[in-house]
C-alpha cells in the first residue's frame, strides 16, 4: 500500500485529568486535528498498564499515543514518572520485537493546551503514516489466534474506580 | 526394482529420528539414511543475550544432560571475561558434574542400554527394560538403581539449586557455596555411590562375562568399527569429564592430536546432507570421506568407550582397576566394538563416584570463595566438557558489553552422528541378503544404536535410546510385505 | 472391575527435560502404573502413532503433553492426542507459553537455518540446507517442515489444563498424579476447565525468603557484578533484574535461594495478560530517576530488554513473535 494513503488507526491512553481535556478543547475549539485516533480514557497515565499498548498493537492498532499531565502535575503526585519509566523500557521492548518505537509516542499535555494536543497527534499520525502499517496480527496462518475471549476493549476502559496501580 | 525399507523410530508422523533403507535389484542393501527430523536453532537466538544467560538458555537444549550445557557454557563465559574462577567454585562445578554422571550412567546402564544384557537380547520385548530388570535381579537391585538416580539428583539440587536445569553456575564461579553439613551428606551419598558403582560392575561380570554368549556378542564383528576416539583428558591423560584437553587417538590407538578447547576449530569440522537437519562433525585434518571407517577417513566416535581408548587411563584408583581389567579382557587397546561401551560406562560410574567423594572430601570445598568478579572486556570464549554423550563444545562471541553477537555448538551426540549412520548401515546390510530380511534386524540396529546412548534431546529432544523402533519392508508395488517393530 | 483409565504422555519439541521430572517422582510412577493403563508414552512403553489412531476419540482419560510445536508433525500429534484424550494438560513450559525455544520466534525461521549451516566449523561450501523433499539415488526423503514460530499447545488446540515449569517441580507433579487418583476414585473434583494447576496463585517474590525493602535502584547490575549475592537481600533491590515479580509461584522461590535470580520458569502469575508488561511495569517501579536521561541511562543496565522480559513465554505473549519472524519465510 501507498503510505500517503494509507490511514493509520491510532489508540490513544489518556490522563482524565488533563489531557483528556486538552482534547476536549481541542474539540470543543474546533482545532482540526487527525481524526485516526481513539482515545480511551484513564484515571491517570500512571494507570497505563503496558498491556494495553500491547493489546493495541497486537490487535491491529498502528500506533499508541499516550498522554498525561506535565511532570509535576498530575493529580496522583508522582505518578506519570511511573508512567514515563514504563514507556521508556516499553519502547525498548517493542523495538526488540521488530516494532519502530516512533510508534509509540507520550506527550505531555495540560487541561489548557488544547492546541498543543491537537498538534501532537497530527504530527504522530503523519509519523505513523510514514512508518506504514504494523499489520500486526493480521497475517491469516501462524498467528491468527491473536485475540482470545477476553480480548476486548471494555477490559481496557473499565478503570472508572480512581485506583492507580502501584 | 527398488524396495525400501523405513525405520521410523517413533514413526514416521512423529518422527523424531528414522533410517531409510534402500534395497537394490537383488534385494540387497544399496544404501540407508539415519535422518533427524529437528532443528530448535540455539546458534541463531542465543544471539543478542547476555552471556551469563547462556548456562541457563542452552539448558534447555537438553534435559537430560543440562548440566553439562550448564558447565560448557558457564566455562566459556569464564573464558569471554578472562576470569579464573577460585578453586572451590571449579571443584563445586565439577562435584555437581561428577553426581550427575552418576545418575545418567545409571538410567542408562539400567533402564536403556543394561536390558538388553540382563534379560538377554532374546528375551521378549515386553521384559527388556526396567522393570523386567527389577524382575529378574530383584526387587533390591530396583531400590538402589532409583536410590542411585535419588541421590544423584539431591546433590545436584543441592549444588545447582535445582534438580533439571540448574542455574547456579556463572561467569566467574558459582552463585553459591555449600555448608559444612551438607558437605557430610555429599560425602555420605558419595561413599553410598561407589558402593553402588562397584555392585554394578559386578552385576556386569556374572551376567554378562559370564556368559560366552553374550561375551561373544560384545567381541562380534557386526558392531566392530575402526574410527578416530575422542576423549577428555587431564594434564597426565587420564580421563576428565569436567576440564583438560580434547585428545584423540588413531584406530590404532596412537595419539593422533591433543587440543586445548580454544584450538577446536583447527580440528573439527561438520559435514552437511540436505536430508537431515544435524551436522556430521570429523577430524578436518583428514577430511570428510563419507560413511566409512579406517584410518584415512575423518569419522571419530565420543563415547564412554572412546574416552577409555583415549586416555592412558582413570584418575581413581578403584576405577583404574577396572580400566585395566577392561582391556585385559577385550585384547588389548583400543578396544573397537561398540557394545563394550556398556561395560566403559560402568568404569566411569565408578569413576565419578570415586570423584564425588574426593572432592567432597576436600579441605577447600566449604572455603566461601566461590566467585570471582570478572573484570576483563568481554571477548571470545570457549568451553569443553565430557558429556556423557560425547565431548561438548561451547563457542561464544560477544560485544564489549558482553552481549552474545555468534554461536557455535558442537553437542555430545552430533559427535557420534556419523558412526551411528555407519553402525546401523552395517547391522542393516549384514542382515537383509537376497531380499529376505532377518527377523533380528529390529533388534540388532536398536542395539547398534543404544551402544551410542544417542541422544536426540542434545541434537533434537527424544531422549536417549529410548526410540521405538518400527520397520516396514515394502514390495515393490509399495505394498507392505512385513512389519516388525519394537522397543528400544 | 473397571478397565483401568487410560494415560498418555507425549514430546513434541521438547528438550526431554519434562520427562526426567515426571521419572523424577521415582516411586510416585508406579502409582500411575498401578492406577493407569498406560496407553502411550514413547519414554516408557512401546506404541506407535498408529495405535493412539486406532483408538477411539475420547478414550485416553490423561494426556499430558510436553514440548511446543516447531514444525508439522508437532502439529499433527498434538491434533491427533487432542482428539483422543478428554483431558489434556499442557505439560511445561514449552507446551504452556513457547519456553526458550520459544525466543526463537525472535528471528524468521530461515534465519534460524541458515546460521545452523554456516557456523564457522561447517564446512558448506555449497550452501547446502537440509529440505523437506530430497532426492537422493536411491530415491526421496522426506524431513519435517519447520513451521513460522514456535507455538504453544493452546494455540493449536484446545486445552484443558495448563501446568508451567521448565520443567515442573517433581513434587508438584506428584500432587496431580494424587489428584487424578483421587478424582478416579471418586474422592475429589476435578479443578475447573482451563486451570493452571499444581502451583500457587501469587508470585515468586511472594514465596521468596528474601527481605524486599522497597528500594529503589539508581543502577541494574548483572548477576556476575553482584555473586555472591547478599544472601538475605531481594536480588532486585540488590539491581539484578529478577523477574520473580511477575513469575507464578509454585517453585519455591527457587532460584532465590541459591543466589539466582528468578529467570521466570513458571509463566506469568494468576492474572497476568501479559507477562513482558507485567515485567516492564515491576522494574520501572524500581527505577530511582524521573528524568528521561536518567531513566534511560539506568535501562542500558539491562542489556537484552526483550530477551529479559520474554525469556520463557515469547511464544505465548500477546506479541507472540518479532515481525520479520512472521513477515519472512
Ligand atoms: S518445559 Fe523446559 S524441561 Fe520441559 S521440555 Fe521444555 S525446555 Fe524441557
Ligand atoms: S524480586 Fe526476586 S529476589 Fe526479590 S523478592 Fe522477588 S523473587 Fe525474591
Ligand atoms: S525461581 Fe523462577 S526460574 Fe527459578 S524455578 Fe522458580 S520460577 Fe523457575
Ligand atoms: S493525573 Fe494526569 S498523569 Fe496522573
Amino acid at each position: 500500500m501507498d503510505n500517503d494513503h494509507f490511514e493509520p488507526t491510532i489508540i490513544g491512553f489518556t490522563c482524565n485529568w488533563c489531557s483528556y481535556r486538552a482534547s476536549d478543547l481541542a474539540g470543543t475549539a474546533r482545532m482540526k486535528y487527525a481524526p485516526n485516533v481513539r482515545l480511551i480514557r484513564l484515571m491517570c497515565s500512571g494507570r497505563l498498564d503496558p498491556t494495553f499498548v500491547l493489546r493495541a498493537l497486537s490487535a491491529g492498532a498502528d500506533g499508541v499515543m499516550i498522554t498525561g499531565c506535565h511532570p509535576g502535575e498530575c493529580h496522583y503526585i508522582e505518578q506519570n514518572y511511573k508512567a514515563l519509566r514504563r514507556y521508556l523500557l516499553l519502547k525498548r521492548v517493542l523495538s526488540g520485537l521488530g516494532i519502530e518505537p516512533e510508534r509509540v509516542k507520550l506527550v505531555w499535555a495540560s487541561a489548557a493546551e488544547g492546541a498543543r494536543f491537537a498538534s501532537e497527534t497530527t504530527l504522530f499520525v503523519e509519523e505513523v503514516r510514514k512508518l506504514g502499517p504494523l499489520n500486526w496480527g493480521k497475517d491469516s496462518d501462524q498467528l491468527s489466534v491473536i485475540s482470545d475471549q477476553s480480548d476486548n476493549w471494555s477490559l481496557i476502559t473499565d478503570n472508572s474506580s480512581e485506583e492507580v496501580p502501584a | 526394482m527398488t524396495q525400501r525399507i523405513s525405520i521410523d523410530p517413533i514413526t514416521r508422523l512423529e518422527g523424531h529420528g528414522k533410517i531409510e533403507i534402500f534395497l537394490d535389484d537383488q534385494g540387497n542393501v544399496s544404501n540407508s539414511y539415519f535422518q533427524i527430523p529437528e532443528l530448535r536453532g540455539f546458534e541463531r537466538f542465543c544471539v543478542g543475550r547476555p552471556i551469563e544467560e547462556m548456562p541457563l538458555l542452552t539448558n534447555r537444549i537438553c534435559g537430560v544432560c543440562p548440566e553439562a550445557h550448564h558447565m560448557a557454557a558457564s566455562k566459556a563465559a569464564d573464558m569471554v571475561y578472562k576470569v579464573d574462577p577460585p578453586r572451590t567454585a571449579k571443584m563445586l562445578r565439577e562435584l555437581l558434574y561428577s553426581a550427575f554422571y552418576c545418575t545418567d550412567h545409571t538410567t542408562h546402564f539400567y533402564a536403556l542400554g543394561g536390558p538388553d544384557f540382563v534379560m538377554g537380547p532374546d528375551a521378549p520385548v515386553a521384559e527388556r527394560n526396567i522393570l523386567g530388570v527389577i524382575h529378574k535381579v530383584g526387587l533390591e537391585i530396583g531400590g538402589k538403581v532409583i536410590q542411585m538416580r535419588k541421590v544423584g539428583h539431591t546433590v545436584v539440587e543441592m549444588l545447582g539449586g535445582r534438580k533439571v536445569h540448574p542455574c547456579t553456575s556463572i561467569p566467574g564461579g558459582m552463585t553459591k557455596g555449600i555448608t559444612e553439613e551438607q558437605r557430610k551428606e555429599i560425602e555420605e551419598m558419595g561413599r553410598w555411590a561407589i558402593d553402588f558403582a562397584q555392585f554394578s560392575l559386578k552385576i556386569f561380570d556374572d551376567i554378562v562375562l559370564g556368559n560366552k554368549a553374550y561375551v561373544d556378542l560384545i567381541l562380534g564383528d557386526i558392531y566392530t568399527h575402526r574410527t578416530y576416539y575422542m576423549g577428555l583428558v587431564d594434564e597426565n591423560h587420564k580421563v576428565n569429564f569436567y576440564d583438560g584437553k580434547v585428545r584423540v587417538v588413531d584406530p590404532n590407538g596412537k595419539e593422533f592430536i591433543k587440543y586445548a578447547p580454544k584450538e577446536y576449530a583447527e580440528h573439527i569440522a561438520e559435514h552437511v546432507e540436505p536430508w537431515t537437519y544435524l551436522k556430521f562433525p570429523y577430524l578436518k585434518k583428514i577430511g570428510w570421506k563419507g560413511f566409512v571407517d579406517g584410518e584415512d577417513s575423518g569419522v571419530y566416535m565420543a563415547t564412554p568407550l572412546s574416552r577409555l581408548n583415549a586416555s592412558d587411563g582413570m584418575a581413581t584408583p578403584r576405577a583404574q582397576e577396572e580400566y585395566e581389567r577392561f582391556y585385559a579382557t577385550l585384547g588389548g587397546k583400543p578396544v573397537h566394538q561398540r557394545l563394550a561401551t556398556h561395560w566403559a560406562r560402568l568404569v566411569e560410574l565408578l569413576y565419578a563416584a570415586e570423584r564425588w567423594v574426593e572432592l567432597a572430601t576436600d579441605p577447600d570445598i566449604t572455603s566461601p570463595n566461590v566467585h570471582t568478579k570478572p573484570t576483563q572486556i568481554p571477548t571470545e570464549g570457549i568451553g569443553i566438557v565430557e558429556a556423557p554423550r560425547g565431548t561438548l563444545t561451547h563457542h561464544y562471541w560477544t560485544d564489549e558489553r558482553g552481549i552474545v553477537t555468534k554461536v557455535n555448538l558442537i553437542v555430545g551426540t552430533t559427535n557420534n552422528y556419523a558412526p551411528i549412520q555407519m553402525s546401523t548401515h552395517k547391522a542393516a546390510t549384514s542382515l537383509i541378503k537376497n531380499g529376505v530380511v532377518n527377523e533380528g534386524l529390529l533388534n540388532m540396529v536398536e542395539m547398534a544404536f543404544r551402544a551410542y546412548d544417542p541422544c536426540f534431546g542434545c541434537a533434537t529432544h527424544s531422549l536417549p535410546g529410548q526410540m521405538p523402533l518400527e520397520i516396514t519392508i515394502r514390495g515393490a508395488d509399495g505394498n507392505p510385505v512385513n512389519v516388525l517393530k519394537q522397543f528400544c | 472391575m473397571n478397565p483401568k483409565p487410560k494415560f498418555a504422555m507425549y514430546w513434541a519439541a521438547s528438550c526431554g527435560g519434562c520427562e526426567i521430572a515426571v521419572l523424577n517422582t521415582h516411586e510416585k510412577i508406579l502409582d500411575v502404573d498401578a492406577n493407569f493403563d498406560i496407553v502411550f508414552w514413547p519414554v516408557a512403553m512401546d506404541a506407535k502413532y498408529k495405535d493412539v489412531e486406532a483408538m477411539e476419540d475420547d478414550s485416553i482419560l490423561l494426556t499430558l503433553f510436553n514440548g511446543g510445536i516447531r514444525n508439522d508433525e508437532n502439529e499433527r500429534l498434538a491434533k491427533l492426542l487432542r482428539r483422543k484424550s478428554k483431558i489434556l494438560v499442557a505439560f511445561g513450559s514449552c507446551a504452556c507459553e513457547g519456553c526458550i525455544p520459544g525466543l526463537a520466534n525472535l528471528s524468521p525461521v530461515g534465519d534460524i537455518v541458515y546460521t545452523a549451516f554456516n557456523t564457522i566449523t561447517t564446512d558448506n561450501p555449497n550452501e547446502i540446507y537440509p529440505r523437506t523433499t530430497v532426492d537422493v539415488p536411491e530415491g526421496e526423503l522426506h524431513i519435517p517442515t519447520l513451521s513460522k514460530v514456535v507455538r504453544p499447545l493452546e494455540q493449536v488446540v484446545d486445552v484443558d489444563y495448563f501446568m508451567p515449569g521448565c520443567p515442573p517441580e517433581s513434587h508438584q507433579i506428584a500432587a496431580v498424579i494424587d489428584l487424578v487418583i483421587d478424582v478416579i476414585k471418586g474422592k475429589a473434583e476435578l479443578p475447573p476447565k482451563g486451570s493452571v494447576i499444581a502451583v500457587g496463585n501469587s508470585t515468586v517474590c511472594d514465596e521468596c525468603p528474601r527481605t524486599r525493602n522497597v528500594k529503589m535502584i539508581k543502577e541494574f547490575k548483572r548477576i556476575q557484578d553482584i555473586a555472591p549475592a547478599d544472601p538475605t537481600l531481594c536480588i532486585l533491590e540488590q539491581g539484578v533484574p529478577c523477574n520473580g515479580p511477575a513469575t507464578r509461584s509454585g517453585c519455591n522461590a527457587r532460584c532465590p535461594q541459591v543466589g539466582a535470580q528468578c529467570i521466570g520458569c513458571y509463566g506469568p502469575a494468576e492474572g497476568v495478560i501479559d507477562y513482558g508488561a507485567r515485567l516492564i511495569t515491576a522494574f520501572a517501579s524500581v527505577i530511582d530517576a524521573n528524568t528521561p536521561k536518567e531513566i534511560e541511562h539506568i535501562l542500558d543496565g539491562i542489556p537484552d530488554p526483550t530477551g529479559q522480559v520474554y525469556r520463557f513465554n515469547l511464544a505465548g505473549s500477546l506479541m507472540k513473535a518479532t515481525k520479520s519472524a512472521w513477515e519472512k519465510a
